[in-house]
């Protein structure tokens, strides 16, 4: 029989007894800035995922860039007529707005394939705000919308694409659809909530983002469309969206769409972020 | 005596399935309660209500004196919970994922890292540290999923079926990590399949079965109910079993079994029979497959409580 001491290793060797629980977490997590701090830890563990699997980049680096290309080289000479550069200079902002905004579709599949692994459960095993996982999900998504603003800036650009106005409006006008994009992406977290496969959230995703970006002034002008499809473009979010990043960008009326745009974005924060956080609740 | 753990009447159903049909737990403080039962018992939805992650449809249950459904918080601040499946964060390193929780639990920076490496090094897996959880080994992430329950220093820890999946090497260094916390105060819920872990680790044991706790008592008064252990011999000689089968009954006193073919079994108090059984088989030149002494399988402890085999078939639950 060997000694004990010859065998044993690892856990047994060194025991730093634990201590009364209150030792280590003393406060409640209730306050803004403690919330904030945990919403911030779980944002850098989704960086860190995101930042390990590039391929759940595609939709944000190389579909930019084909979707430019496309509208831009088969669409645009039959739409203005022959000139492609007067097309890029119409659609490159509408494109920018509804490519960031599309950029949150994603989020509600990513939390769907998470939330199956059991590490969500610990997420809620511990002493932090309900919503913390979810917003800092959110919070984290935004790293992919700034990816997608510079990949189809910097491809407009070399396609010849030019700011008309200045750089300050150029931020505001990438600030305001990052801010809507921020707002958006509560439909897909809670979809993602909803629906069983990861698949699922993407089908269903589809079925309401296709519509909701071609049936508005994003790509041709709403003036071409039948009478009855007319309104239902012009009222669309995603056009109020296009116009003003358009007038941020390009110059011409910003004020309207601009206020229109913010106030469909607090219609989508009051609707779907408690539905999406009551799903998540259920979902135990 | 206070009791950790302590939950009364609990039920739960989902959909069709009633997971828990009024399951009373008790366990005192720094003691170690075993929750035995076969897959689809209800053990692990009974740790997902205690644990504060279910809403439990009747019953009441307190951890660390806390009420489950009306003080999660607190009981949230209290315990340490690892799952039947390691949930670990896959993506993570294994610094990046105890980091992680100790920044939930409002560790600095500093505090959350060298809380981190300290777990690291306890558990054997500081060369591991900055290699992402996908590439551990079974064993290595069951260990990560424990150190990370283990971050805030909670003073009740659940264990749902922290070894089911492990190889035998494995189980027993998992059981030494169990008997470390156990030293150190802590309160722990076990829930296992097997006797013999429950045995090990156990100070006392609740047998679950269909949502209902059918056997409540310390490993020794279990055992004496089902039987103590058994002694097993599968002779290389078949013609021989007569033979095997008188040896046995005059060591042990008891009328050996036939189990399954070829095979005899024995009920004995304790391995006191076991050495002589081996010296008087050697002696009458009756070679052997297999001669074992074992402690009986849930399968025969549930044959002894109910009557019945356990009937594996329904899923654990549908959450």
């Amino acid at each position: 029989m060997s000694t004990p001491t010859t065998t044993t290793r690892g856990p047994q060797a060194r025991v730093a007894a634990p201590q009364p629980v209150s030792a280590v977490v003393t406060v409640a997590a209730k306050s803004p800035a403690t919330y904030l701090a945990h919403v911030l830890a779980l944002a850098k563990r989704s960086l860190i995922k995101t930042w390990r699997t590039p391929e759940a980049l595609i939709d944000v680096t190389l579909q930019p860039i084909i979707f430019l290309l496309m509208f831009t080289y088969i669409f645009g000479g039959a739409i203005t007529g022959g000139s492609q550069h007067e097309y890029l200079q119409f659609v490159l902002p509408s494109m920018l707005g509804i490519g960031i905004a599309m950029a949150g579709v994603a989020i509600g599949q990513n939390l769907n394939a998470d939330i199956e692994k059991g590490v969500f459960d610990r997420f809620r095993s511990l002493p932090i705000g309900r919503s913390a996982p979810l917003v800092g999900a959110v919070v984290a998504d935004v790293g992919r919308y700034l990816i997608s603003c510079t990949v189809t800036l910097v491809t407009a650009m070399a396609l010849g694409f030019r700011v008309q106005t200045n750089a300050v409006a150029t931020l505001a006008a990438i600030g305001l659809a990052v801010a809507f994009a921020l707002c958006f992406c509560w439909i897909s977290v809670w979809v993602g909530m909803k629906v069983r496969t990861p698949g699922a959230v993407q089908g269903s995703m589809f079925l309401l983002v296709l519509p909701l970006s071609f049936v508005s002034n994003a790509y041709v002008p709403t003036s071409t469309m039948p009478s009855w499809m007319q309104p239902v473009a012009d009222a669309n979010p995603m056009s109020h969206l296009a116009s003003a990043v358009r007038g941020l960008m390009i110059g011409g009326p910003v004020t309207s769409d601009l206020l229109w745009t913010l106030g469909w974005m607090a219609v989508l924060l009051v609707v779907f972020v408690p539905l999406a956080l009551r799903a998540y609740r259920r979902r135990a | 005596m206070t009791y950790a753990i302590h939950a009364e009447g609990l039920r739960k159903r989902f959909g069709t399935t009633q997971a828990l049909d009024g399951v009373d737990l008790a366990a005192r403080q720094g003691t170690v309660l075993g929750v035995l039962g076969p897959n689809g018992a209800g053990k692990t939805t009974a740790v997902r209500i205690l644990a504060t992650l279910l809403q439990p449809d009747a019953g009441h249950a307190t951890v660390g004196g806390y009420d489950v459904q009306r003080q999660p918080h607190l009981v949230r601040q209290t315990v340490g919970l690892t799952g039947q499946y390691a949930s670990v964060d896959e993506d993570l390193t294994g610094t990046q994922n105890l980091v992680l929780i100790g920044r939930l639990l409002n560790l600095s920076a500093r505090d959350a890292r060298a809380r981190a490496a300290e777990l690291l090094e306890w558990f054997d897996l500081t060369e591991a540290a900055g290699r992402v959880a996908k590439n551990y080994s079974g064993g290595m992430r069951r260990r990560l999923d424990l150190a990370a329950s283990l971050v805030g220093r909670p003073a009740v820890i659940f264990l749902d079926e922290p070894t089911t999946g492990l190889d035998p090497a494995k189980r027993e260094e998992m059981w030494g990590v169990v008997r470390t916390l156990i030293s150190d105060g802590s309160t722990v819920l076990l829930t296992t399949q097997y006797l013999d872990e429950a045995d090990a680790l156990a100070d006392e044991i609740s047998v679950i079965d269909h949502g209902r706790v059918i056997a409540h008592d310390t490993p020794d008064g279990l055992k004496r109910v089902i039987g103590g252990q058994r002694i097993e011999v599968r002779p290389a000689d078949p013609t021989r079993l007569p033979e095997v089968r008188a040896v046995l009954a005059e060591i042990t006193h008891a009328a050996p079994e036939t189990a399954g073919r070829d095979r005899l079994s024995v009920a004995v108090p304790d391995d006191g029979a076991f050495a002589p059984i081996v010296a008087r088989l050697a002696a009458d030149g009756i070679a052997v497959h297999e001669l074992s002494l074992h402690l009986p399988s849930l399968d025969e402890v549930f044959l002894t409580l109910t009557g019945r085999r356990t009937d594996d078939t329904t899923e654990e639950n549908a959450a």
